[in-house]
């Protein structure tokens, strides 16, 4: 019952290790490494990452930006509560605004072309859910998050919330179109 | 002074009293805890079935976060506690230190684990596990957490000094086991963890109390998840310490090697507490070089620890029972091993669920960028219920079985169906895992009430396959409920009512010094058994198919990722 009781050589380090255990960390210790080179490789040559680029904000600052980007670009309303549908140009600034329990604005972008999407909250941690691509970020108050967009496919997104928020979490929810340029 | 030590007739373990009574104690505790938690993860799941959803959207999030607290803090960390004092008093032979702290440090678990109970079930403090600020909790939720943490910190701090105690007083020989040696790792995991805990927590209660005006919401996720996320990994190095434990105790199984074993360990020690920061790759502000630094060359030092004694322990029984004349072929000494044994039944499946599930999983998704798929999806949980429970607690549950009867001096109550409790329990966890996992893939959230988005002001519907597996895993839960049930019927029923065994006779002359096994059983001479050189050929081609399968799925979910809108 050796894993209950002292080993049976004082020193233990000098125990013999069988072939079987040396081979698999050979083979494990490689895939190791290729899982640890394929995170920067990805980084470098794959599409999907996130570059860490992030603002410090006052949510009353990011609001007031969110509010003079809608003014700007709004090209119609929707739903019962008028909510603004956004068209901004192609290349520029679109942010997100993450509240209890809503998303704002409504946002209509065009397929292929690049943007640089903030998103912020003004209250209290959610998360960002694009839908039905899965993709998913966590959104902070205080932090002006900033990504490189460029939505692909054509279509109609929903935009959830992911992080618990409230009692009304589950109804915190958007829509992003991506539209034909 | 009266008599402290009695030797177990059955077992050979030699008990200290007040250790034995403390271990009785925080083992009990944990047993009521688990049932609790048991219970509010059926509502729960049940909830999550989106044609029972069977609590409102209130009760669900005060029962979510119930469930959260009282299974990944309160019931884990009894048992470890009772697990800690197991390792270093009995197994090695000595007395336990400062017994009577031992009760204070109860007494603080338990009356943190009140409080903080009492924040949840008042509905005051809805904030999940992670309460992530600034969203507010009661300040009894946070007060009732540092309480349970000062206590759990004690024990493991009776768990370093009873090893000093053993060391001074020459009551084993050599090194500490193997055995004990892991539960050294859990120990020193547990006091970064709840380091960690106490710098993130006493802010925040003395920020719900109105004294500080403000956290910031990122330092917290950082701190809070060295908490979160190393307090699991108490939990690897303490099953792996319960798998190593419970081959011994049924096969007599020794380690294949003890460098190699006891390396792994310390690698978890270097490298492990570290690994949280994959829970903040979708949050603004990290760089990626800290990104990466963290997750993959401190991770993947971490996760080669687990590949290890992933090979190591199965690779152990191998040997034992090839010794034992098992010999033929790949996998008889598998075929025969006792699978009605619930000891060993649910120990193996542990590891088989840690392994396949558990691990692959939690690498995969903490990658850089494959965790953008599944940040926050149902995903996580899915994942976590595979190291969790299908890992730790099944692993405890097979400890358990095996210990209150020598604890107790009781025979196993009802032991027909203790039988299929690990079955039941594994496959019924297994098949959840699996279930949220696939749901989480196909984009459903977490800790959401209704998948339906009901009351919203838009519609969204998930493909009806996520339905059907949020379905499949609240039927999954039941399954697992149920063997969950047993479990508690079993160790209750054994505590109260099993058919006693002698009394424990406790005498006042001292056990004889833990010596480890004689020189010519570590010859380590595996000659004769196995293939080609391979003393354990089975538990290898096993290992290989893991690889295999951890392989393929890594790419799958790159491709899945290549094909989604660019961002940078
Ligand atoms: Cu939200």
């Amino acid at each position: 019952m050796s894993a209950i009781q002292p080993p049976a050589r004082r020193v233990w380090w000098k125990q013999p290790v069988d072939r079987v255990e040396i081979v698999w960390i050979a083979i494990a210790l490689v895939w190791c490494l290729i899982m640890f080179f394929f995170m920067p490789y990805w980084h470098v040559y794959g599409e999907q990452n996130y570059s860490g680029e992030a603002y410090r904000v006052n949510p009353q600052d990011y609001v007031a930006k969110v509010n003079e980007f809608v003014e700007e670009y709004t090209v119609r309303h929707e739903t019962d509560r008028q909510v603004p549908v956004v068209r901004p140009p192609a290349g520029g600034d679109v942010y997100l605004l993450a509240r209890l329990w809503d998303w704002y604005p409504i946002l209509e972008l065009e397929a292929g072309e690049t943007y640089r999407f903030h998103v912020s909250s003004a209250d209290w941690q959610h998360g960002l859910s694009i839908q039905p691509i899965n993709i998913n970020f966590q959104v902070l108050p205080g932090y002006d998050m900033v990504l490189n967009v460029t939505p692909t496919e054509p279509g109609e997104y929903a935009v959830v919330c992911n992080e618990y928020c409230g009692i009304m979490h589950h109804t915190m929810m958007s829509r992003i179109y991506v539209v034909d340029n | 002074m009266q008599p402290q030590f009695r030797t177990c007739p059955e077992s050979g373990l030699v008990f200290h009293r007040p250790a034995e009574n403390l271990i009785k104690a925080n083992a009990v505790a944990a047993v009521v805890f688990l049932a609790v938690g048991g219970l509010l993860g059926l509502l729960v799941a049940l909830t999550r079935w989106p044609a029972v959803q069977i609590l409102n959207a209130q009760d669900f999030y005060t029962v979510l976060t119930g469930h959260g607290v009282v299974m990944l803090l309160v019931w884990i960390l009894f048992f470890e506690i009772a697990l800690l004092y197991f390792c270093s008093s009995v197994l090695l032979r000595c007395r336990i230190a400062t017994p009577r702290l031992g009760w204070v440090a109860f007494g603080l678990m338990i009356g943190g684990a009140a409080i903080t109970s009492w924040a949840i079930i008042a509905g005051s403090s809805s904030v999940m596990m992670t309460s992530y600020v600034p969203m507010p909790a009661a300040p009894g939720f946070y007060f009732g957490l540092i309480l349970f943490a000062v206590g759990a910190l004690i024990g493991v701090f009776m768990f370093f000094g009873t090893l000093v105690i053993a060391r001074d007083e020459k009551t084993y020989e050599g090194s500490i086991p193997l055995v004990t040696f892991g539960a050294l790792t859990a120990a020193i995991l547990a006091v970064f963890t709840i380091a960690c805990g106490a710098i993130i927590l006493i802010p925040t209660w003395l920020w719900s109390i109105g004294y500080i005006s403000e956290i910031d919401p990122l330092m917290y996720r950082l701190v809070w998840w060295g908490l979160g996320h190393t307090s699991q990994q108490i939990n690897v190095a303490a099953h792996v310490s319960v798998w190593y434990a419970v081959a011994a105790i049924v096969f007599g199984a020794r380690p294949m090697s003890e460098k190699v074993s006891r390396g792994a360990f310390f690698l978890y020690i270097l490298f492990i507490s570290v690994a949280s920061a994959h829970h903040l790759l979708g949050d603004p502000g990290l760089s990626t070089e800290w990104k990466i630094f963290n997750t993959s060359y401190v991770m993947y030092l971490a996760v080669l620890a687990s590949l290890v004694h992933g090979l190591t322990v199965p690779g152990s029984i191998e040997v034992a029972q090839r010794e034992k004349g098992h010999n033929r072929g790949l996998f008889e000494w598998l075929r025969k091993a006792p699978w009605g044994n619930p000891v060993f039944s649910g120990m193996f499946l542990s590891l088989v669920g840690f392994g396949f599930i558990g691990g692959i999983s939690g690498v995969v998704m903490g990658s850089e960028q494959i965790n953008f798929l599944i940040h926050n999806t149902i995903y996580v949980p899915g994942h976590f219920h595979a190291t969790v429970v299908l890992g730790t607690t099944l692993a405890f549950m097979a400890m358990s079985l095996w210990l209150v009867p020598v604890l107790f001096r009781r025979k196993l109550f009802m032991p027909g169906l203790a039988k299929w409790q690990p079955w039941l329990f594994g496959i019924g966890t297994a098949l959840q895992t699996f279930f949220m996992m696939g749901a989480g893939t196909l984009g459903v959230s977490r800790r959401h009430w209704d998948m339906a988005f009901t009351g919203s002001a838009f519609e969204w519907t998930y493909p009806g396959m996520a339905y059907t597996m949020m379905a499949l895993n609240g039927i999954s839960a039941v399954i697992a409920v149920l063997g969950g049930m047993i479990f508690v019927v079993v160790i209750v029923g054994t505590v109260l009512f099993g058919q006693k065994t002698s009394p424990a006779e406790y005498s006042s002359t001292r056990p004889g010094i833990l010596r480890g096994p004689a020189e010519s059983l570590s010859g380590h001479s595996h000659a004769g058994l196995g293939v080609k050189g391979f003393p354990a050929p089975g538990t290898f081609v096993l290992a290989m198919f893991l690889l295999l399968i951890f392989v393929v799925y890594f790419f799958i979910n790159y491709g899945y990722l290549a094909s989604v809108w660019r961002f940078s």
